[in-house]
């Protein structure tokens, strides 16, 4: 019997870069993670391509909220004590 | 639907809402209204509408404790709540997907016509090490966040901002896995090319 093993051919590199959200997801089949992964190992490129997208990933959380401030603190009780009201009075005509 | 694998941070501030704890509902909004405001931002043109949807959103939130069932967590829920009044009052919603979320992430001529770099990306990762180039490459991701297409940004903002997982993401836009997963690479491609374009060694 002949065993005939599909042949895929090698990922370039601008096909590898498509595939970075995908590998961090874990969303690629097994195959395609090992092309993807036998890419890397014999691309520099590739792999600092990769590292960027991890470190970028890093930089966006920490990316900080803006802060409220005493006024708008103010406006938020307000519009939580109004609901309360709204229902108590809805509860209890 | 995915269970989500972790038991919901905010649940046991619903009982404490609903009995009427003021400190519990500013815990929420302390928590979540940034968030919501980068949210809002995307649909409405200025900062002051979006900040009343975000208001008008906290209000739903409240009126629908009552009848909230704890299928999903309170931020999938929130953060639906308020996608659905930004889109209500928003005036730059995509309904089609843009061209932007389609197009390739890495300009092709970076790359020889065997698809090989040709101008591999410009080393920048080591500078993170510095707090104060951190901070700035923060800002940066910050302002670029703002230049983002609406759904690249809304993905962006709730899976590395926010943190919450694919299943929640999905759950609060309506989408796939899939299509969470294209507007992400997309979203996070532009945000690495900027931080490459101004701190990449040329």
């Amino acid at each position: 019997m002949r065993l005939r093993l599909p042949v895929r051919p090698s990922l370039v590199c601008q096909q590898a870069v498509e595939l970075v959200t995908d590998y961090l997801e874990g969303a690629l089949s097994r195959a395609d993670r090992r092309r993807f992964e036998k890419h890397l190992g014999k691309c520099h490129g590739c792999t600092e391509y990769l590292a960027q997208m991890r470190v970028t990933i890093a930089i966006t959380g920490r990316v900080t909220p803006d802060d409220l401030t005493d006024e708008m603190r103010t406006e938020f009780v307000e519009l939580y004590r109004r609901w309360q009201r709204d229902r108590d009075a809805g509860e209890s005509p | 639907m995915l269970q989500a694998a972790q038991p919901d941070p905010d649940a046991p501030l619903l009982e404490r809402l609903r009995s009427g704890d003021e400190h519990a509902f500013m815990i929420l909004v302390e928590r979540y209204r940034p968030t919501m405001l980068r949210l809002a931002a995307g649909y409405v043109p200025n900062h002051a509408i979006a900040e009343e949807v975000v208001q008008d959103a906290w209000l739903g939130f409240l009126h629908g404790l009552s009848r909230f069932e704890e299928r999903s967590s309170v931020r999938t829920w929130l953060f639906r709540i308020l996608i659905n009044r930004a889109r209500t009052a928003g005036v730059r919603e995509r309904r089609t997907t843009a061209i932007s979320d389609i197009a390739a992430t890495v300009d092709a001529a970076r790359f020889d016509s065997g698809g090989n770099w040709l101008a591999p990306p410009q080393p920048w990762t080591e500078l993170v090490d510095d707090r104060l180039a951190a901070e700035k490459m923060a800002e940066a991701v910050r302002l670029a966040m703002v230049d983002l297409p609406a759904r690249q940004r809304e993905v962006v903002t709730l899976r590395d901002i926010e943190g919450l997982t694919s299943a929640e993401v999905c759950g609060v836009l309506e989408i796939s896995e899939a299509n969470q997963r294209v507007l992400l690479h997309r979203g996070r491609s532009r945000l690495r090319e900027r931080l490459e374009s101004e701190f990449g060694r040329a």
